[in-house]
């Protein structure tokens, strides 16, 4: 009795997801469709004649994109823990006078709608000859992992044991000795985790990249999923392959660190 | 938030026979003040570099934004430097814009409209995932997928999905009979093209922090409620929806705050189009930035500054329910 109930719900478990993720799907199957295929009615619901001229475009043409990509993903997440493991350790076991006021400053510096930070950056980076370069195009994308960052390692670190910080100034560290050879080991997870949701940020960044670098000559997979709907409304087998390729690091995400996504987001300081 | 993750940690040595360095020598109070002014200039150390990076990061372009808007910036400008000040005329310009009103009016019912349906259906998909079965926990995992995706993915294939001619949304309509649509450009229909791919990617998140509310309620209760007679709808009604009445206005206040910022999904599938029938502040404001050939910097950042007190607003009184409910 109980057990076909679990199957019915079972059952009925897949079938939501089936709907849910049917966008997906349908990505997907266009990615592997032919050109002469693209514009039948109604449109085949399975990738019959499949083909791979969608991916070979890719190649032929998205790869510096993907590789800009990867380096201001990178960039992003190495600049997003220089700034955040120490802060959050402050934060979370130092009792820094104002630490409350940080926090909640790093609380309303989420909620900045992007558009708006693109602007001001646009004016500093146009005064400062940075528009149009990666370490430009990072130092933006990393203002959409910092606060959220800080929020996190301060949540993981306050979760550290006294004791284990008591016995190593015992045993003569300092601080900053405690922060390397103590803290940072033990909140490994919490690194991993801050440091996916970064590198994804960065990867799917498309308002920075789109104000800041619109005339660059390295620029992301975004922009160049961007230019191609606005080039060619025709190969849209083309454009769904890059799609499927720029997804790769969100399908990696949820594979290794499911887990952390659903801890990260339940912490109350995730972005869309 | 999980602490397993400290769970692997070891014991830490005992510090048997040496003195506490946590407690002061008595006597020292001067040692133990010295040391508290000694432990503050650590903290303040280790915060140094997130100080900095707001400074520079976040609150010096924050004001060039708010100088952008009380000037007239072009190009030319930027480059010679001589933008005149004209204090709020960018702002008066604005507010008696005719595009003011029906932007003001999208972006209220874009972000109303989404709000209502992801959080509707994400608490009944968190409702019906709450009870365990097998498989549950891989398909909850699936559903993350449209919410990890990168923007630009996600609504490129609603894009395709929604195309008058060749979409696969209006071939399903054709088959059950019904007229096409002319989703994303039509008048009437652009608004709800792109809250229905905003509801979609939305979903998600309320799914798993509505699923995580759900969980800390004791089973209980529950078990009362039915010793009681009371089935699924009495029990949901009169139990579940006000035990999670702080976790759902944590979940819709920070909806409201995210999708009032939503520029990407609008822009990449009907850059506020047709006609301005999509358009809400944030595309508004990027447009009058960089969608034209001229760019109006300084009208652009006014609109953008008028969305900022929006969502500062909301902000605010979210953290004020959040640290209630952290007291309660």
């Amino acid at each position: 009795m109980r057990a076909t109930r679990g199957r019915w719900r079972t059952a009925a478990g897949l079938v939501l997801t089936g709907v849910m993720l049917f966008p997906v799907y349908w990505m997907v199957n266009v990615s592997f469709t032919r050109e002469q295929d693209m514009r039948r009615s109604p449109p085949s619901l399975l990738p019959l004649h499949g083909t791979l001229d969608g991916y070979r475009s890719v190649l032929d043409r998205q790869l510096p994109y993907l590789g800009v990509s990867l380096i201001v993903g990178l960039g992003t997440v190495a600049l997003t823990l220089l700034v955040a493991t120490p802060a959050g350790y402050a934060l979370a076991k130092l009792r820094p006078r104002g630490g409350g006021l940080l926090s909640f400053l790093l609380l309303i510096a989420q909620m900045i709608p992007g558009i708006i930070m693109a602007m001001g950056f646009y004016a500093v980076f146009l005064n400062v000859g940075v528009l149009n370069t990666i370490p430009g195009l990072i130092v933006a994308d990393s203002t959409l992992a910092v606060p959220f960052a800080v929020l996190i390692f301060t949540a993981f670190m306050s979760g550290i044991p006294e004791e284990l910080l008591q016995a190593a100034r015992v045993d003569g560290a300092g601080t900053l000795r405690t922060f390397w050879s103590v803290v940072l080991p033990v909140s490994r997870n919490s690194v991993i985790t801050v440091s996916l949701f970064a590198f994804l940020w960065a990867w799917s960044d498309f308002v920075f990249a789109s104000t800041l670098d619109q005339g660059g000559a390295h620029q992301p997979i975004t922009l160049g999923i961007y230019h191609y709907i606005g080039n060619n409304n025709q190969q849209w087998n083309a454009i769904m392959a890059t799609a499927v390729i720029a997804s790769i690091p969100a399908a990696v995400l949820l594979v290794i660190a499911q887990r952390y996504v659903a801890a990260g987001v339940t912490s109350g300081a995730v972005k869309h | 938030m999980d602490h397993a993750t400290h769970a692997s940690v070891a014991p830490p040595p005992a510090a048997g026979g040496r003195p506490d360095p946590a407690r002061p020598r008595a006597g020292g109070r001067w040692e133990a003040l010295r040391r508290a002014a000694a432990g503050q200039w650590a903290a303040w150390a280790f915060l140094a570099p997130v100080v900095v990076y707001l400074l520079v990061f976040y609150a010096y372009p924050l004001y060039r934004n708010v100088e952008l808007s009380l000037r007239d910036y072009t190009v030319r400008s930027f480059v010679r430097g001589d933008a005149p000040f004209t204090g709020v005329a960018n702002y008066a310009d604005v507010l008696g814009d005719p595009a003011f009103g029906p932007a003001l009016w999208h972006t209220v019912v874009f972000t109303l409209a989404s709000l209502v349906f992801q959080f509707t259906i994400g608490l009944a998909l968190a409702v019906f995932f709450v009870r365990n079965f097998p498989l549950s926990a891989t398909l909850r995992a699936l559903f993350l997928v449209p919410w990890l995706l990168p923007l630009i993915v996600s609504s490129s294939t609603w894009s395709w999905m929604l195309n008058s001619e060749s979409g696969v949304v209006n071939a399903a309509l054709a088959a059950l009979g019904a007229e096409p649509v002319h989703w994303l450009t039509s008048p009437d229909w652009s608004l709800w093209s792109v809250i229905i791919a905003n509801v979609w990617i939305g979903i998600p998140f309320n799914l798993v922090v509505l699923y995580s509310g759900l969980q800390a309620i004791d089973p209980a209760v529950y078990e009362a409620a039915e010793l009681d007679g009371a089935t699924g709808w009495r029990k949901f009604r009169h139990i579940t929806f006000p035990l999670l009445r702080p976790v759902s206005a944590i979940t819709l206040l920070l909806g409201l705050v995210y999708t009032l910022k939503v520029f990407d999904i609008i822009w990449i599938m009907t850059r506020g189009g047709p006609s301005g029938s999509s358009t809400t502040f944030a595309t508004w404001s990027y447009r009058l930035g960089f969608g034209n050939l001229l760019p109006e910097f300084g009208r652009g950042a006014a609109v953008g500054n008028l969305l900022i007190v929006a969502a500062l607003v909301f902000g605010l009184i979210y953290i004020r329910v959040q640290r209630r409910q952290a007291l309660a």
